[in-house]
């Protein structure tokens, strides 16, 4: 079995697997038993200054997407930070790390935008023991709205700031937690690093509304008949997550600041799939929200199989591995000329192929009298969209044309040196440059 | 023949009704809503889609998979009432096994269909529970269309004449309406009465009258309703059975199949029915399955099926074959009845064994039997005079015009018709709106075939074709 153990900027824990920063890490009973469970981290729910807790609303607090058989695709959250006083949660943590000194204890933090209140709380959250801090700046419902969360995080600027006080005041590595509701999540990461971040997590939720009740035409979840939006994650989020971490994983001017990648992480591979794309911790929440602390059992079998199977001996050497094929789409190699192919043995004939390509993509695929379906390479663009909505894995796949081989589509040879748009004579910027 | 005769060894109540409440009720229960969009998941919405080929009415299945996944059973209903006035019968009876769900390419990928006709029934029966009959009458034309039988071909053809603005009137030869979905089916496909609430529910449309025990032949005539009505439409069904001849013939304690089913379908009290001790069903079609297994439900110690060919060859499904078997009905195959054996009644039958040839090999066989029942099939009864037959049967077109001008017929009493509700649902809806066409010549904007929107596929090209001629073979 492979060691999984991890070592984040210098957090140690023995699996890549933390649990985010949400209600399963509310309270010293969640943690402990999550890490009985398995998992090797958490990230406490998010801390906010001394006095009056904040309060929740009493109706509900989440919002669901369904797929078939009612599988939990997407959850969203009107919940705030935590609610429960400031002093019970410190002494909680500490509880909780004394007893498992090898899990990663992280805690995560939001208070208001000043200095004085940041110095105030980081000495306090220090004395636990803790092993970092986490700075949300990505709840987008509630908080945001009294200038905390997404507020700040939207802000490069604030990011920056908030980032260097935290670093002048507490010895303890600061993780940023970044929103996703930002046009370009490289600014908000570049601030992160400006301000002598440690690392950065990411993503937060999404703003979002997850339904609409018809009935009493009121967004989900509904309060007293008003609603309001919440933070999206669960699988659904999953490829907006992956994109961000990878962006900022292949961006120069974040200078590989090290990444702890959440969203939609809910089975090994999900955690494999963030690695390879430059985390090198994972958060997890929803899959544990859906199913309980039980899965853990399976991420990390599943990762250490895989890992034993690719001949990888560390998290850390997954980390980071997919990101040199990250590229732009002007870098894409046009001479790569691909035509779908039909097996006819797996095909059971159901037409989602051709009616896909016939209504809505190329009218590449040919249908017999009895059924059998086969592609006309001479219209066939490699779209993949056969692929996608065909039932039967494997059924449909994509077939290179080799070099030297004339494309029935174009009528050219397709060549064996790879030229992308970057060259391509339609490029007008090529044309200028030709001037 | 002694049809219907008892044997002293018959005996009543050898079950608790405990016992029979549970074997007599529903085959298939109804899903609830979370199984059914569950269910319905599992359709791919195929284009030009097998099991809408399959289906005698061309339901369009993918469409009505697809409301009830959406939530919306009540426009799945819909969809399916528009081709087939019967949904909720035949979701109960159609042997789908050997229709939509055989040709569902599900069954050819991994052996396990969607289940079209549960989830039929959900979507039909939601809308039926809820009291909802969604057609209205077009405006009277003032023509009146006679109806012979109200079973499966006579209602569909009725409703659709109704729909069309004409008058009804239905004469039906029996104390109830619905032909064999009343008399002529196993109790456990459709308990509950249930057969009895889809006629009523169909007559909602309004302009519908039917009279019972009213039958062709002896209490009305062709001729009487050819000079009444705008119309008629033959729907009457086989009234008659093929008789077995030969030795022992006359003993007690033998039947006819659909009389035993018949007989069971109308008892208020399954407790009091007598069954014999050693039930012998000759016959491979649906009905003597529907007569065994039900025999066996009643508590008859052995119940065989006597089937003279392979089993392969029986005409009930292989579903409903295992069907039987699991219910602990033997089927012996290859099995032709010779004498009948009994002082009085029937107590043991003869039984050659036959080859492929259906030549006796040797092998002869003594059965216990103390009940006999037939299901050696159905012939047509008392066919009015003037109208040409095939087969013995009433010759239709495709339209179901007959001979006679003015005359249409459909279901099992035409040779197109295949002993199936849902077959004669087609074919008495076709003949409705050929009526249609022919009585309303002057308008005939108002003759279309189907009341659906046209299926989807219809309109693309044909199989084969693309827009592209000549860029593949």
């Amino acid at each position: 079995m492979a060691d999984l153990t991890t070592d984040f900027i210098g957090i140690r824990s023995p699996n890549p697997f933390w649990l985010a920063s949400a209600p399963p890490t509310d309270k010293e009973y969640n943690v402990r038993r999550a890490f009985a469970a398995g998992w090797g981290g958490v990230v406490w729910k998010t801390l906010g200054e001394e006095g009056p807790p904040v309060v929740n609303v009493n109706g509900p607090r989440y919002g669901a997407v369904y797929g078939a058989d009612r599988r939990l695709l997407g959850l969203n959250n009107i919940e705030l930070i935590t609610d429960r006083p400031l002093e019970v949660n410190l002494r909680e943590i500490k509880a909780v790390k004394r007893d498992f000194p090898d899990r990663a204890m992280i805690v995560s933090i939001m208070v208001p935008c000043e200095e004085a209140a940041w110095k105030a709380i980081l000495p306090r959250v220090e004395a636990t023991g803790a092993d970092g801090i986490e700075l949300n700046f990505g709840c987008p419902h509630g908080m945001s709205e009294r200038g905390m969360g997404s507020a700040v995080g939207q802000v490069p600027e604030y990011v920056e700031m908030v980032a260097r006080w935290c670093k002048k005041h507490t010895r303890m590595p600061v993780i940023v937690k970044l929103t996703p509701n930002i046009t370009d999540v490289r600014h908000s990461a570049r601030a992160a690093v400006k301000g002598g971040a440690d690392a950065v997590s990411l993503i937060n939720t999404i703003n979002s509304i997850t339904s609409v009740d018809l009935d009493d035409m009121a967004p989900e979840p509904t309060i007293d008949g008003k609603g309001t939006h919440g933070g999206y994650c669960g699988p659904a989020v999953k490829p907006i997550a992956l994109h961000m971490v990878a962006d900022i994983a292949r961006d120069p001017e974040c200078g590989n600041i090290p990444i702890s990648g959440i969203g939609g992480v809910t089975t090994w591979r999900d955690a494999a799939e963030f690695l390879a794309l430059g985390a090198g911790t994972v958060q997890v929440c929803t899959a544990a929200m859906t199913y309980g602390f039980g899965i853990i059992k399976e991420m990390t079998q599943g990762l250490s199989d895989w890992m034993d199977a690719k001949g990888y001996v560390s998290p850390m050497e997954v980390s980071g591995r997919a990101v040199p094929n990250v590229t732009d789409w002007q870098r894409l190699n046009l001479e790569y000329v691909t035509k779908a192919r039909i097996d006819p043995d797996l095909c059971i004939k159901c037409g989602r192929c051709y009616a896909a390509c016939e209504d809505t993509s190329h009218q590449a695929i040919a249908v017999s009298p009895d059924r059998t379906f086969s592609v006309i390479d001479a219209e066939c663009v490699a779209c993949n969209l056969c692929v996608d909505v065909c039932p039967v894995e494997g059924c449909i796949t994509m077939e290179r044309l080799a070099p030297g081989t004339i494309d029935p589509r174009t009528g050219r040879e397709v060549r064996a040196e790879p030229a992308d748009w970057t060259t391509h004579p339609n490029n007008p910027s090529v044309k200028v440059a030709a001037e | 023949m002694a049809d219907g005769s008892q044997a002293g060894s018959w005996k009543s109540g050898r079950r608790t009704p405990e016992e029979l409440e549970r074997d007599f009720g529903d085959l298939h229960p109804l899903y609830d809503a979370h199984e059914a969009r569950v269910a319905a998941d599992r359709c791919y919405f195929c284009y030009d889609a097998p099991c809408i080929t399959a289906c005698p009415t061309a339901i369009d299945i993918p469409l009505f998979i697809r409301q009830i996944q959406a939530g919306q059973p009540g426009s799945a209903a819909k969809t399916i009432w528009d081709q087939n006035v019967l949904g909720g019968m035949c979701a109960r009876v159609c042997p789908t096994e050997t229709l939509c769900e055989e040709a569902c390419v599900r069954e050819a990928a991994e052996g396990r269909p969607v289940e079209i006709g549960r989830l039929q029934r959900y979507a039909t029966d939601t809308l039926m529970t809820q009291g909802v009959h969604p057609y209205e009458r077009a405006a009277s034309t003032g023509r009146r269309v006679a109806v012979v039988g109200a079973g499966p071909a006579g209602l569909s053809c009725a409703h659709r004449v109704a729909m069309r603005g004409h008058d009804v009137v239905i004469f039906e030869a029996r104390p109830k309406p619905g032909g064999l979905n009343e008399y002529g089916i196993a109790a456990y496909k459709t308990p509950d009465g249930f057969a009895q609430a889809e006629v009523d529910w169909l007559l909602r449309i309004g302009g519908i009258e039917i009279r019972e025990e009213h039958r062709l032949g002896s209490d009305i005539s062709l001729d009487t309703l050819r000079g009444e009505f705008d119309a008629v439409f033959l729907g009457m069904g086989l009234g008659g059975t093929r008789a077995w001849k030969g030795p022992g013939d006359d003993k007690a304690g033998q039947g006819e199949a659909v009389h035993f089913i018949a007989d069971l379908r109308q008892s208020s009290d399954l407790g009091a029915l007598p069954v014999g001790g050693d039930v012998v069903v000759v016959g491979g079609g649906m009905t003597a399955v529907d007569a065994a297994v039900q025999s066996k439900l009643l508590g008859a110690g052995t119940v065989t099926i006597l089937y003279r060919r392979a089993q392969d060859r029986m005409p009930a499904s292989r579903w409903e074959q295992d069907l039987a078997t699991s219910k602990g009905v033997r089927i012996l195959d290859r099995a032709v009845l010779r004498e009948i054996v009994g002082n009085g009644a029937v107590a043991e039958l003869i039984v050659d064994r036959v080859g492929d040839d259906m030549q006796p090999t040797g092998e002869v066989l003594r059965l216990a039997c103390d009940q006999l029942l037939r299901a050696i099939g159905q012939v047509a009864d008392g066919l009015p005079d003037g109208l040409e037959t095939d087969g013995g049967k009433i010759a239709a077109d495709a339209r179901g015009r007959t001979s006679l001008p003015g005359v249409w017929a459909g279901g099992d009493c035409t040779p197109a018709g295949d002993d199936l509700t849902v077959t004669a649902v087609a074919q008495g809806r076709d003949a409705a709106e050929d009526i249609h066409a022919v009585l309303m010549a002057a308008a005939p904007a108002r003759t279309g075939a189907l009341v659906a929107e046209p299926l989807r596929g219809i309109d693309a090209p044909p199989h084969g074709e693309t827009p592209h001629p000549g860029t593949h073979g």
